[in-house]
């Protein structure tokens, strides 16, 4: 009777097939924001051209990748991977299905409202109060989900993955909650959707930036790492190279973080101290962050020779070398006297792509790889030399992309402080705008070839989807059902 | 007055904060959290996710 049981994977499969897709959608923006900056007279067109200017269609590209394409990811592979840990169907698989129709909805709503030109002006939290709002609650239904299915689990041990997806999920709603703290003005006679923040000056600066960086520690970090604890380990057949690591930077990645979001407010109004606090736990950071990426690159020591013939294992590893790099870099970044020419520049651009392309979107990729044909009643996907061929361009993309982001960004850094023996400055703004597109150039070059990446794992996946059908596997009956 | 009591309450939690962590460190050092670990580990590779009945292997599906 237990073995007739089945794993939902409806879920798993809806927020899979999303992730390539949004993945795509955000993508195709971030190209054709890039390619503005080179050739920005491209989409003025008469009557749309505002809802199609930069600074409308840059908060669209960014919620699309991290939240949209980030997201799917997230809830596809937090739905498969404490299903398959805890041994047990979801906790109120019908909460599921809302939770994935109210995130399209949102994500639906992010594509309207930001080309519209509706936003609170708060960097990776632009979206209006109403939106906020239907986000609580969407995340609140995630959230009993997800540990109402820890609590049915029919092991004794919660795996580390579970540990990582779930610190995300209590950290982002903390966040999103704190920093959406919003007067709507619609009570006072103003406009429906729009709204003033609850905080004031460089509080609210404060309160972003807490919000800002800890999206990156917890949304795209904490929980992709998740993600690795479990596929990583998986894909190579190995146990996690040391698990009692992964509990110890586990804690002190949570410790840590939260202090962190000075470091982008460096030489503004807030306090000295809080800076200095800011970077202090940004480099103490580092410490944390290569546990894990040391822990995840070491779980295929002794099967080294897997990563010439798996292209899926290619994707994860060589996203624990980026995670690795900008982890390193990010810290660096952090000092006082770097972020004096890093700051503002285009490297901190090159510095979130090697984190979100390299990183977060090569875990993501790689995870989905795996997932793919284990839903369709399949054993790989339709073709593993386009999955080798995808893996190239994207790496071929990054490298271009950050490579040139790094140049232009010190070029910037160097141009805008340069001062003449009178103590006039050097170049004018527009000087170093000018010398800068030749690397926008190369970058948009980069930036298409992971998208084309992106494309082609979209052919493999129809292609996988259309040999295979929709399969949900049995629940694993535990060996110590009685103990 | 207020002002020192809300800081001395903010530098007490920092020092339970570091103290928890060094706890965790002590525990998951330790020999009885070794075997646990171990266990754990073993989770995800224990579970064949593998399909039943694979549909694109061939001779194997029961129609």
């Amino acid at each position: 009777m237990q073995s007739q049981a089945t794993y939902n994977y409806k879920v798993v499969r809806q927020f899979a097939i999303m992730t390539v897709v949004w993945g795509i959608v955000g993508m195709l923006v971030g190209v054709i924001i890039a390619a503005q900056l080179v050739f920005p007279d491209l989409l003025n067109l008469p009557v749309v051209n505002e809802f199609l200017s930069f600074g409308r269609l840059r908060p669209l590209h960014t919620n699309a990748v991290i939240f949209a394409f980030g997201g799917c990811a997230l809830f596809a592979t937090s739905f498969y991977v404490v299903q398959r840990t805890c041994q047990t169907r979801l906790f109120a698989p019908g909460l599921a299905t809302v939770v994935f129709w109210g995130w399209q909805l949102i994500i639906v709503a992010a594509a309207v409202s930001l080309p519209a030109g509706n936003t609170t002006g708060k960097e990776y939290a632009e979206l209006n109060w109403i939106v906020d709002i239907v986000i609580t609650l969407v995340w609140v239904l995630y959230a009993i989900v997800f540990f109402g299915t820890l609590a049915i689990r029919k092991v004794s041990h919660i795996y580390v993955a579970n540990w990582f997806y779930g610190a995300f999920i209590i950290a982002v709603a903390l966040l999103h909650i704190f920093n959406s703290f919003e007067i709507p003005l619609v009570f006072f006679g103003g406009a429906l959707l729009d709204s003033y923040s609850f905080y004031a000056g460089v509080q609210d600066a404060m309160v972003q930036w807490w919000y800002g960086h800890n999206a990156v520690g917890f949304f795209l970090t904490a929980a992709f790492l998740g993600m690795m604890y479990y596929f990583v380990p998986k894909q190579a057949d190995r146990p996690v190279y040391s698990y009692r690591l992964s509990v110890v930077h586990f804690w002190a990645l949570i410790f840590t973080y939260m202090w962190a979001g000075p470091h982008h407010l460096h030489y503004t109004a807030l306090p000295d101290w809080a800076q200095s606090v800011g970077m202090v736990f940004s480099l103490i950071l580092l410490a944390p962050s290569w546990g894990g990426m040391i822990n995840g690159i070491m779980t295929l020591s002794g099967a080294w020779h897997k990563l010439r013939t798996d292209p899926v294992l290619k994707f994860l590893i060589t996203s624990l070398s980026f995670y690795g790099m900008s982890t390193f870099e990010g810290p660096m970044m952090s000092i006082k006297s770097v972020n004096a020419l890093s700051h503002y520049t285009d490297w901190t651009i090159g510095h979130v792509h090697s984190g979100a392309l390299g990183w977060v979107a090569m875990v993501a990729v790689g995870s989905i790889y795996f997932l793919l044909p284990r839903l369709y009643g399949k054993t790989e996907m339709y073709s593993t030399k386009l999955i080798n061929t995808h893996f190239w361009v994207a790496t071929i993309g990054i490298v271009l992309y950050i490579a040139s982001m790094w140049i232009a960004g010190v070029m910037q850094g160097l141009m805008w402080r340069a001062t003449n023996p009178d103590g006039t400055l050097t170049y004018t703004f527009v000087e170093a705008v000018k010398a800068t597109y030749p690397f926008w150039t190369v970058r948009l070059v980069g930036g298409t070839l992971f998208l084309v990446g992106m494309v082609i794992m979209f052919y493999n996946v129809l292609k996988t989807i259309g040999s295979g059908k929709a399969y949900d596997a049995p629940v694993v009956v535990p060996a110590a059902a009685h103990a | 007055m207020e002002i020192a009591t809300i800081n001395t309450i903010r530098a007490i939690l920092v020092v339970v904060g570091l103290l928890c962590f060094l706890g965790i460190c002590y525990w998951a050092y330790s020999k009885h959290a070794k075997a646990d670990f171990e266990e754990a580990a073993r989770l995800p590779l224990a579970d064949d996710d593998l399909p039943v009945d694979p549909v694109d292997k061939e001779g194997m599906t029961n129609g």
